[in-house]
């Protein structure tokens, strides 16, 4: 199997995001930066596929030369090897899906796996916008039954299940009230939700080979895609703060505030 | 005249998902606001089923889309119907209600229109041709304005932040048509419901959420829910253990609600846990460290532990009836 996953760079889900004063953006001084989780999610499933089924697994990222950095992170779990498309400056999620796509149709995967959002933008919208560029099938929110606790995870089985005849993926998706099973022929787009695995560490075997894996550099004209966003950002602010709250004594302090003060009980 | 579509949803038993009144009072802002027209769309086996119902909310006019073969919801057969019946209508704007289903389906949509997209909306903002949404990024951390920039326009619509459609509004003109359907590379193969007698956690009016204080014992949280006529939720670490139900997780990630209570027992606050929590009305924190964030944002914060809190606040709670 050849899988395609992409790792976008976000910044830590632990930092504290701050707007700056005129409202243009974020403030950068002091971030760290990490593969965004869930595709993170998404590097291990292709790993698990592939010591199952053989095969490779590519990991792909846009942006300026910095996200070499989670390419080279996804290189040292284990992903074979990878393709950055150099891009700095704006690009919307049709851009990212259209250059997604070409990377596609030059590396031909039997799977593409991307993470549900990404936890800067949180849109969740690329994956289902390449599944449709390309005309394939897709399974949003990839998760399973087993819990990270399971026998299954310690053994780091993929949740994904290729079908007997190797023609189609079974991917349980987390939805509203519940989980449904979808089974899509390959070529395939499934995007990662939590639960589908608890990603490895990199070893430091692994860090010291991913050195030499090879990245391969593309850009938007090399692969003739206009990445003119149709999405303006005009403007960011801090959202209303809560106002400061008290701390109450005991139960009946609690009962008292929660009837007659905020009236909810 | 811009055309305003909003995409109705309808539940596994077919009646339709609450979200969705909420997603048609904001389609019908957003109508008032670009000085267009709303219209309603609903597609699958039995759209009939409920439309009665959506006649009341004041649209022009509702759409029925009908076909044996949108039996099981698919993104990849829903999509092509409703941006068919889009390109019909030539509809301006297209937006859904931010459910599971909402954000799997729309973004389908919008790539076959080569639209631009906007996730969960939390406002409308501008008039005319001049209209601009204001949507969450980093957990809610940053309140973005955007604008899109595509000839149609499409949204997911962050129920919480729209109040519910009013029925009884007129009668709105029915209209079926038979949604244009595709061959599919996808299919459905089950759907395994988890069946809660409590109401649903973006609808309930007061919420008992656990977190990893509770060492997965919820029997407390499910009582107090019980006594009270809640929903109850969870952290990630919660549903990671696997001791509820994932659709149980309120969060970035997760569910996002705002009940008139909020009540969050053994939960740190981790602002992914507060982008889905922190515009409920009243919020109640109990945790045992007097440093936990959750207290940051909590209108009544209890420094103690939980399985002694919890017992003795529904006794307190019961002399109240
Ligand atoms: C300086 C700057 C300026 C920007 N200007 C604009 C702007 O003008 N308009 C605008 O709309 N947006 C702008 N953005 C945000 C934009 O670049 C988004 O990050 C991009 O559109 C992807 O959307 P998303 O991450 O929300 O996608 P989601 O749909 O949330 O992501 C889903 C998945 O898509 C994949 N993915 C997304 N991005 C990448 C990537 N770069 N490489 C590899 N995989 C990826 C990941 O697997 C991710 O898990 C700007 C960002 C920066 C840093
Ligand atoms: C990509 C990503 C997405 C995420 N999405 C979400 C999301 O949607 N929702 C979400 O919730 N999290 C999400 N998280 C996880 C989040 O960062 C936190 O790890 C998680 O919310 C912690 O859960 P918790 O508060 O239950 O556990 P902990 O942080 O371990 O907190 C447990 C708390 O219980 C208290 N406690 C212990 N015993 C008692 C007792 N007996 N009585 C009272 N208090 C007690 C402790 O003092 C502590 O504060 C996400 C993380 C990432 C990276």
């Amino acid at each position: 199997m050849k899988i395609l996953v992409t790792a976008k760079r976000v910044e830590d889900p632990e930092s504290k995001i701050k707007v700056k004063p005129d409202g243009s953006g974020i403030v950068q001084e002091g971030l760290k930066y990490k593969i965004n989780p869930f595709d993170e999610i998404g590097v291990e499933e292709g790993l698990r596929l592939v010591a199952k089924h053989q095969g490779e697994v590519v990991v792909v990222s846009i942006g300026g030369k910095e996200v070499q950095e989670q390419l080279r992170h996804a290189l040292a779990m284990g992903a074979h090897r990878a393709v950055w498309v150099n891009h700095t400056g704006p690009v919307d999620q049709l851009g990212i899906a259209a250059l997604l796509q070409k990377v596609v149709e030059k590396e031909q995967p039997d799977l593409v796996i991307l993470g549900k959002q990404s936890i800067d933008d949180d849109q969740n919208q690329v994956g289902q916008y390449l599944a449709e560029f390309l005309g394939w099938g897709q399974a949003t929110f990839a998760s399973k039954v087993e819990s990270m606790e399971s026998e299954q995870e310690k053994n780091k089985v993929p949740a994904i299940v290729l079908t007997a005849d190797k023609k189609s993926v079974q991917v349980i998706r987390e939805v509203d009230n519940g989980l449904a099973t979808v089974e899509c022929q390959l070529p395939a787009v499934v995007t990662t939700d939590l639960r589908l695995n608890q990603p490895r560490y990199a070893s430091l075997p692994g860090i010291m080979k991913a050195k030499s894996k090879p990245i391969e550099e593309l850009t938007p004209a090399k692969l003739s895609v206009d990445v003119t966003p149709a999405i303006q950002v005009l403007k960011m602010s801090a959202p209303p703060a809560r106002k400061a709250g008290i701390k109450v004594a005991d139960v009946p302090a609690l009962v008292e505030k929660l009837h007659n003060e905020a009236k909810v009980v | 005249m811009p055309i305003v579509l909003i995409v109705a949803e309808q539940q596994p038993d077919g009646n339709l998902r609450k979200a969705t009144l909420n997603a048609i009072s904001a389609g019908k802002q957003l109508a008032e606001k670009a000085g267009g027209e709303l219209h309603i769309a609903l597609v699958g086996k039995d759209p009939a089923k409920v439309a009665d119902e959506l006649k009341g909310y004041g649209a022009k006019a509702v759409h029925l889309g009908a076909a044996a073969e949108l039996e099981h919801y698919l993104a990849e057969t829903y999509a092509p119907a409703i941006a068919a019946l889009a390109q019909e209508l030539k509809a301006d704007y297209i937006g859904m209600a931010s459910t599971a289903q909402g954000k799997d389906l729309l973004p389908r949509v919008a790539g076959r229109l080569r639209a631009a997209m906007a996730t969960d909306v939390m406002a409308i903002n501008g008039s005319g041709a001049d209209i601009t949404f204001t949507r969450p990024m980093w957990a809610g951390n940053v309140f973005a304005d955007v604008k899109l920039t595509t000839p149609v326009k499409v949204l997911t619509l962050r129920a919480t932040e729209f109040p519910a459609a009013a029925g009884g509004q007129g009668a709105a003109e029915v209209k079926t048509f038979s949604p244009k359907v595709e061959a599919s590379k996808t299919k459905f193969v089950d759907f395994k419901e988890v069946k809660s007698a409590r109401p649903e956690l973006t609808e309930a009016r007061v919420v008992i959420s656990g977190g990893r204080g509770t060492k997965g014992d919820f029997k407390e949280i499910e009582g107090l829910a019980d006594d009270l006529g809640a929903a109850v939720g969870a952290s990630r670490a919660v549903c990671d253990a696997g001791w509820v139900p994932n659709d149980l997780q309120v969060g970035q990630t997760g569910k996002v609600v705002a009940p008139a209570l909020y009540i969050a027992a053994g939960i740190s606050g981790a602002i992914q846990h507060l982008a889905g929590m922190k515009s409920s009305k009243t919020i109640v924190a109990i945790n045992k460290d007097p440093e936990a964030p959750i207290f940051q944002v909590a209108d009544y914060g209890m420094v103690a532990d939980l399985f002694k809190v919890l017992p003795e606040l529904r006794a307190e709670l019961a002399k109240l009836k």
